[in-house]
């Protein structure tokens, strides 16, 4: 018999982040245009690009010893494409040489269909990189526009053709909905263009104002008028409908991938594995702690030349702060929550102290209880924050 | 004697009542500029907040007048709402003198005329003061028109100020001393002290604050209360200077504190003589009068782990607030709990207030709710203050509600508006009088519990601030009372119940539904809200369920945002009561008496 300690016991640390390995993430905060919607920290001066590199190269100097071994690597930004091929190649191997990373570990960089060319993509491949995340966001030049995006819509086409093409495992697109004015039907034709280009992976954000960003003050205005919460909900409820019709598990809130094609980076931060965060703005996480980055470049530069970490502030998670969230983050999955992995990590049986609140909404339809899982249904995952407060 | 003088500051609501007191006791330097605060007597924060004054409050001024001689002046602040008229009136007992103080750009304003009435039915003199000349707006010639038109004052006897700029206030404290007359007593006779407000000290006890007419009291006295014939050994008296200052002795026409091996305030009550027990004086000062609550709810603590907290913090509280009375309750929808007696709606909110903000806990208030009287079939005759206790319908065989006297003056102009309140509010043998030209005196009988509930609001409303009101109990009367049940997802919820009057019974149960429709947020699933009289449906709202709330994106491994947010909505939904699964929050519980006229 396993011994079960009870629940007052404090959470023991290496309990934590189940069984896989911690994931690398690197931050390229630079874009070539900002985009009016997008709150992710970024500059446009791309000349500030080599000493940017130099500052990243002394902070995993500084965090080389942070783990053993990673079995994820995700670039993401910013722009990650900004970077000349050569740079970014040069990064990987960087990285590869300040950490392990596990053979067969994903490596996913993000891009702007503008940037991408076949050269680009052959270095990639030749640097490892097995998943390319392609950043369309729409398929018609008129929401391009809204959207502020450089590129194209057949530009976004050539882009995931040329992934194709050059081999890639594992191409995803990111897509956005909800923008004004928003009808079911155009959106679902977009999603129709998208699923056409056969993707592993399709993200679907949905359109919301940023604290501080051109979008949100205009609708603060009122010169844009977003789509209100029905609509929202037919239209999430929609996308999933759809696209698992076509193949994709709905298997987070914004996720859809085919079977076996998830994004394994992403999924490490919804269970609380281990992740290394390196960059202005980038999080890590560990055990039961979670620091993050001077989200400015300035500041970061500047710590990292004095030698210094650049971390703005950590946070030591309480006991009720993991299991939080823990369970919304597992309520955003499809996968939803392993009760028994629950009770066994953050001490607490969901079931017999919940049991009566979940039987309630598997009678609203908004969750279930399936092979010792506590999973959100369709309609729940819809409303996941609120399942997270029960 | 003669170098004291006892008054008190009169005057409309925001019309500088706290900025004046402020200045008096700046300039006759009680106080060190570089120790003041706004509003000093308004010790609690929530008074400060809310600028009205809730206990009362006493300062000693030392002032040295023109005539070259040392006065003492001793300011007497007082509560400003209808809930706490008995505690003002005792605190004008204590006085010869008033400041009426009225606003210069507002002119005279309804409570301007109920406080110079009330100080007129004191005797008092009366000094108008306007207030707030340095205002752009200020139209003095219009105030000193009025005072002489619609306050019956000689406008000759005005002093003007700006207790803001601190322009005046020499010449008020000198009018203080010239025209309010010095206290009458004979120090030498059996002591005669009113209490005007009592104090809980943690390391004292009960610090009484009386005024002395006749007599004189000092350490080691034996004192007697003359209500309740206790009597205490005097440990220590003395005059109020911002802190209590200790004097040998107390005699007629001072004004100051006595110090008793008085457990809690509730040993002593408002309005209540202290004499000497081996000298007693041959009667109490007139106008005591029990004060009784006549509104009741229970309270009950969000999380019901907090139960053991709400029970120490009543305890203390009520160290301190005589007019507060609880004992044990429970509630099949909120669990254990105390019910609750108050002395209106304001001092139930004031309450509630403070056990939140210094006692730090979350309560829950049921629906208040007066007393009613049920005579039964076999003669048993049951006072009832909780809905939850209300009888078998078939045991009953005489319902009766307490009834008020309500007397309210007001502009002629708004005659028709106030009554057409009162009769919607069940009022019955009106009487109208015109003391002055343009003044209504208007009286209404009607049941106490439309009166507690939202009249006052509305009156204020309806007269735009004008009409005054005060109201006393008159007796039992027989009334066709039932219950108006709340079901919630088809739960019954005890606490939202009401006793009401039959005719109303249907109006009453749509008004409810819809408040709480307005109240409890839209959930994950669609609510249901019914009123029910007995087992049949009178009223019905349903609030539909939001579909979408989740945020698409939990950015990276940002997940401390996400968490954050998660956790102030977590801490809100704590501030909500759970019922079956519905949280509704405190709000909702005072909201289904509110009238949708407003």
């Amino acid at each position: 018999m396993i011994y079960d300690p009870p629940e007052t016991a404090p959470l023991h640390e290496d309990r934590l982040g189940g069984d896989s390995l911690p994931g690398l993430y690197v931050h390229i905060p630079f874009c070539v245009s900002k985009c009016p919607y997008c709150g992710f920290y970024s500059v446009t001066d791309l000349s500030r690009i080599p000493a940017y590199l130099t500052a990243l190269r002394r902070e995993m100097d500084l965090c080389r010893r942070w783990v053993e071994c990673f079995d994820t690597l995700y670039i993401g930004g910013g722009t990650p494409s900004v970077l000349p091929a050569e740079e970014l190649e040069g990064l990987i191997t960087a990285l590869r040489g300040t950490f392990t990373i596990a053979a067969g570990a994903e490596i996913t960089v993000e891009t702007n269909p503008a940037d991408i060319t076949p050269g680009l993509l052959a270095e990639l491949r030749r640097a490892g990189v097995n998943r390319l995340n392609i950043g369309v966001q729409a398929f018609d030049d008129a929401t391009l526009a809204f959207l502020g995006r450089r590129h194209s819509s057949s530009q976004a086409v050539a882009a995931v053709q040329l992934a194709r093409e050059t081999g890639f495992p594992n191409i995803g697109l990111d897509l956005i909905y909800g923008l004004p004015p928003s009808s079911i039907s155009a959106w679902l034709a977009a999603l129709d263009k998208a699923v056409g280009l056969a993707p592993d992976h399709i993200s679907c954000y949905q359109l919301t104002p940023e604290a501080g960003t051109p979008l949100a003050e205009r609708c603060r205005l009122g010169e844009i008028i977003l789509p209100g919460e029905s609509l929202q909900a037919d239209l999430f409820l929609k996308t999933s409908e759809f696209l698992e019709e076509k193949g994709y598990i709905h298997y987070e809130v914004s996720n859809f991938a085919r079977p076996g094609a998830e994004s394994r980076h992403n999924s490490k931060y919804w269970d609380h594995t281990p992740y290394l965060g390196l960059g202005p703005g980038a999080h890590s996480f560990r055990g039961r702690e979670r620091r993050w980055n001077h989200p400015s470049l300035p500041g970061y530069l500047k710590d990292l030349a004095a030698g210094r970490p650049p971390v703005e502030a950590a946070e030591v998670l309480t006991d009720g702060q993991l299991r939080l969230e823990a369970l919304f983050l597992g309520l955003r999955t499809k996968r939803g929550i392993d009760l028994k992995d629950y009770r066994r990590r953050y001490r607490y049986d969901l079931l017999t102290k919940k049991g009566k609140t979940i039987a309630s909404l598997a009678e609203q339809g908004l969750a279930e209880i399936r092979n010792g899982f506590l999973r959100p249904t369709r309609a729940g995952m819809a409303v996941a924050d609120s399942l997270a407060l029960i | 004697m003669n170098n004291i003088r006892n008054f008190s500051i009169i005057a409309h609501i925001d019309h500088g009542k706290s900025t004046l007191a402020d200045r008096l006791i700046q300039y006759t330097g009680v106080v060190e500029d570089r120790n003041f605060q706004d509003q000093i007597l308004d010790n609690m924060e929530i008074e400060r907040e809310r600028g009205i004054t809730i206990k009362s409050q006493a300062v000693s001024l030392p002032y040295q007048a023109k005539d070259g001689r040392s006065y003492t002046l001793n300011l007497i602040d007082t509560p400003g709402h209808v809930d706490f008229t008995y505690e003002v009136s005792r605190s004008l007992a204590s006085c010869e003198g008033v400041l009426l103080l009225i606003d210069a750009a507002q002119g005279v304003q309804a409570q301007t005329l109920a406080n110079l009435y009330l100080a007129m039915e004191h005797d008092l003199a009366v000094i108008p003061v306007i207030n707030k000349i340095d205002l752009p707006s200020a139209d003095v010639e219009r105030v000193i028109e009025q005072i002489d038109s619609e306050l019956g004052l000689d406008p000759d006897t005005h002093l003007k100020c700006s207790a803001k700029a601190g322009i005046g206030i020499e010449d008020i404290l000198e009018a203080v001393v010239e025209r309010v007359p010095p206290p009458k007593g004979d120090p030498a006779a059996p002591l005669a002290a009113l209490i005007f407000d009592a104090k809980y000290d943690s390391f004292r006890g009960t610090v009484i604050h009386c005024r002395i007419f006749a007599g004189t009291v000092k350490a080691g006295d034996i004192i007697r209360l003359m209500y309740n014939n206790a009597t205490y050994r005097v440990e220590e008296v003395g005059r109020f200077l911002l802190q209590r200052q200790k004097r040998e002795s107390l005699s007629a026409g001072d004004v100051g504190y006595i110090i008793a091996g008085v457990k809690t305030v509730s040993d002593v009550r408002t309005g209540d003589t202290i004499t000497l027990d081996n000298r007693p004086c041959p009667k109490p000062l007139p106008g005591f009068k029990e004060v009784k609550p006549v509104v009741f709810a229970s309270i009950y603590p969000i999380a019901s782990d907090d139960y053991e907290d709400l029970a120490v913090s009543l305890e203390k509280f009520k160290l301190n607030d005589a007019s507060f009375i609880y004992e044990k309750d429970s509630s099949a929808a909120l669990g254990q709990g105390f019910r609750c007696g108050f002395l209106g709606l304001l001092h139930l909110d004031i309450v509630q207030e403070r056990l939140e903000r210094e006692y730090d806990l979350s309560i829950i208030l049921s629906v208040p709710s007066v007393r009613y009287r049920f005579t039964l079939n076999d003669g048993t005759v049951l006072l009832v203050d909780n809905p939850a206790h209300y009888p078998d319908p078939a045991s009953i065989a005489m319902s009766e509600e307490p009834y008020i006297r309500a007397a309210m003056m007001l502009p002629e102009r708004y005659l028709g508006a106030v009554m057409k309140l009162c009769m919607e509010k069940r009022g019955v043998n009106s009487t109208l009088n015109y003391p002055n030209p343009g003044r209504a005196e208007l009286a209404y009988e009607m049941p106490l519990a439309e009166v507690i509930f939202d009249f006052y609001d509305r009156f204020k409303s309806v007269t735009q601030g004008y009409g005054s009101f005060d109201y006393d109990l008159i007796e039992y009367r027989e009334s066709n009372l039932i219950l108006l049940d709340i079901l919630v997802n088809g739960e019954k919820v005890d606490a939202l119940s009401q006793i009401v009057h039959r005719e109303r019974a249907r109006a009453r149960g749509l008004q409810a539904c819809e408040r709480l429709k307005e109240e409890i947020p839209r959930q994950m699933f669609k609510i249901a809200i019914q009123g029910a009289i007995g087992g049949e449906i009178v009223s019905r709202t349903t609030i539909s369920p939001f579909r979408k709330d989740v945020i698409a994106k939990c950015y990276g491994g940002d997940i401390t945002r996400k968490r954050k947010l998660l956790e102030k909505q977590k801490k809100g939904k704590k501030r909500m009561k759970m019922i079956g699964n519905v949280s509704i929050p405190q709000s909702a519980f005072l909201a289904v008496l509110k009238s949708d006229t407003e």
